[in-house]
């Protein structure tokens, strides 16, 4: 257990001197600063143009702040979004050496000839990434809060501070998931160029295949022409999006879509085209806090279970791998 | 005398091939002990198994009594190694890396400090202990090895390769360093190496391996002893003529083991170094000496004549 400790403050340390942390805070607070933009200049318009019924812009208005989270400006995109796309990049960046880096310097070797368990060392160094991953995210998170408490002078009720500790909570694990997945490709691969590229073959695979992927799934499977009717349509729109679903990138910006914006009551194509066709008798109530967790449940157990395969499988390949001569 | 490191009959495969085959060894607790052979001959292998980095195929290896497969931490905690491709964080010092290692054996901050200001010392890196590790010569960094493994004040102490990579008065300074180290504290060393004369210089004992077995194995004096046919030295004479009185004359001289022919050389095995006798004798009898060599046996001969055994 000391190993531990000593192994996870040492990898913390490490983690927060190393350039890369500079760098990838760097990118993180871009990120912000660009989220607060794109929030001052769109807020108002978001607020007021959602709907005209007075009840519906009471329900809008009290959950303002979020709305720094989640406006996007035209062809800007949102905070949500940059998070949906940069997190990976923080979890890579902090897994995708941690390995095979000590095993090419020389340092493995002396570390585990010391009297410590040897999983000391992987699990060490996966909590000190997630502790920093951590550190790194609520940072963003409040920064972007602060300065939107200064722009908009509506301070957060306790639901939206509850919502966006949903949020970060559902971030960290889908951070701890590119952790994991870096640092499985770390102790497969020798080398480091090697497991940083195929890291990032996987964010890449996610975010621009998956969606051709999951249409050509749902063509197979529901498949559609001029003919078809609303039914199929919407069966074929199912089929993509549960493909979609095997995705962690979507999983993720759909739980966090879902716990920012009170007002989601779905996820589904299926249902938005249902409410829009009865708009006009339903008001856009906000689902209060349990209710939107409820949605989400699924996904969040889903990226929790896929971190913890990612992580098993690096544990087990690195506890029964051979210290070899050479 | 306490047995430092035993094996038995330990057995390593790797898909198919052997590189430990039913290793017997034992070491003596203060033994400096020299683990020689060729690349590839299963002495890393060996090392490995017996610090329970690497889980043997069959057979049991055993540091002080613990078993290495079974008590990992036990058999961690009393030694220390050195890999042969030693590294550093080298972005960290000296001493942040030596306090890691510290820290990671559960000393106390205050004893951490003590010991690692000693350990560097000893190794004479004290001047350069805050400069980072990138900085370091490969000369400097295998010391900063050796200081790494005195952290935990270990029984044994396991240096595979420590010379290969620098150079000749590095060797030098490097292996005087271990032996110093190893009398001084009483440690039990065992060191690798293919480098032959290096290992002889400080070494007690020594180990012969070659494909995953030990070809031979024991004191250095009695392993020349046996190559040499029981000579401590071997004097090699060439003359213009030899005659059989010289060579009943030659033999006569009282420490010559024994006196081998071949074309116009004598070769003199002996206890010690006859050479004014054997020059004399020489004159005595009328003979014309072209050259005259004298060998103490080098651990080359004795390596090279089990090798060519093998």
């Amino acid at each position: 257990m000391s190993g531990l400790i000593t192994v996870f403050w040492k990898e913390l340390a490490d983690n927060f001197t190393s350039k890369r942390f500079i760098i990838l805070f760097i990118l993180v607070l871009f990120a912000g600063v660009f989220a607060i933009y794109v929030a001052a200049e769109n807020i108002r318009q978001a607020v007021t143009e959602t709907d005209t019924s007075l009840f519906a812009a009471t329900e809008s208005i009290r959950f303002v702040f979020l709305k720094l989270y989640t406006t996007s400006g035209g062809a800007m995109p949102s905070f949500l979004t940059f998070i949906v796309f940069f997190v990976p990049i923080v979890g890579i960046a902090l897994g995708f050496d941690a390995i095979n880096s000590e095993k090419n310097s020389g340092t493995l070797s002396r570390l585990l000839s010391q009297p410590i368990f040897r999983d000391a060392v992987i699990n060490g160094k996966f909590l000190a990434g997630v502790a920093t991953l951590s550190i790194l995210l609520v940072s963003i998170v409040m920064l972007v809060a602060g300065v939107g408490l200064r722009m908009i002078g509506v301070p957060p009720n306790s639901e939206e501070i509850l919502r966006l500790m949903a949020f970060l909570g559902v971030g960290i694990v889908y951070g701890a998931f590119w952790l994991g997945l870096a640092m499985l490709f770390s102790i497969f691969f020798q080398r480091v160029a090697t497991s940083a590229l195929a890291s990032i073959a996987v964010w890449i695979f996610f975010i621009f295949f998956m969606f051709m992927i999951a249409g050509l799934i749902a063509n197979m499977v529901a498949p559609v022409d001029d003919q078809s009717t609303q039914q199929e349509l919407l069966r074929n729109v199912e089929v993509n999006l549960t493909a979609m679903r095997a995705s962690p990138i979507m999983l993720f910006s759909e739980a966090t879509s879902v716990l920012l914006v009170p007002a989601a009551r779905t996820m589904g194509q299926l249902l938005q085209m249902e409410i829009s066709e009865a708009a006009t008798q339903m008001l856009p109530n906000p689902l209060p806090l349990g209710q939107s967790v409820l949605m989400v449940l699924p996904h969040l157990v889903s990226l929790l279970a896929l971190t913890v395969v990612c992580f098993a499988i690096s544990y087990i390949r690195f506890m029964r791998e051979e210290i070899r001569s050479t | 005398m306490k047995l430092a490191v035993e094996t038995v009959d330990l057995t390593k495969t790797y898909d198919g091939t052997t590189a430990v085959n039913k290793l017997n060894l034992r070491i003596e607790e203060g033994d400096i002990f020299g683990f020689l052979g060729p690349n590839g001959a299963g002495k890393t292998t060996t090392i490995l198994m017996l610090l329970g980095l690497t889980e043997p195929t069959s057979g049991v290896a055993r540091i002080y009594g613990y078993n290495s497969t079974r008590e990992p931490l036990r058999v961690k905690r009393i030694s220390g190694y050195v890999p042969e491709r030693v590294g550093f964080y080298e972005d960290l010092s000296a001493r942040h890396n030596l306090a890691y290692i510290a820290r990671l054996n559960g000393l106390s901050e205050k004893l951490a400090m003590e010991r690692i200001g000693e350990s560097l010392e000893v190794v004479g890196l004290s001047e350069v202990a805050d400069r980072r590790v990138q900085e370091f010569s490969r000369g400097m960094k295998q010391r900063l090895a050796i200081a790494d493994t005195l952290i935990k004040t270990p029984k044994v102490a396991f240096l595979d390769e420590p010379t290969s990579g620098i150079d000749p008065e590095g060797v030098r300074e490097m292996l005087n360093l271990i032996a110093t180290i190893a009398r001084e504290r009483g440690m039990t060393v065992i060191l690798s190496s293919h480098q032959l004369h290096q290992v002889q210089q400080i070494c007690n004992r020594i180990g012969i391996m070659a494909k995953g077995h030990m070809v031979v194995e024991g004191l250095l004096d009695q392993l020349g002893r046996d190559a040499f046919g029981g000579g401590r030295f071997r004097v090699e004479l060439q003359l213009t003529e030899i005659t059989s009185a010289l060579v009943d004359c030659i033999k006569q001289i009282e420490g010559v083991v024994n006196v081998e022919r071949s074309e116009d050389l004598l070769l003199i095995n002996c206890m010690e170094d006859l050479r004014p006798r054997i020059a004399k004798a020489i004159v005595d009898n009328g003979g014309l000496l072209v050259q005259m060599k004298i060998q103490s046996y080098a651990l080359e001969d004795i390596y090279m004549k089990y090798f060519t055994e093998v």
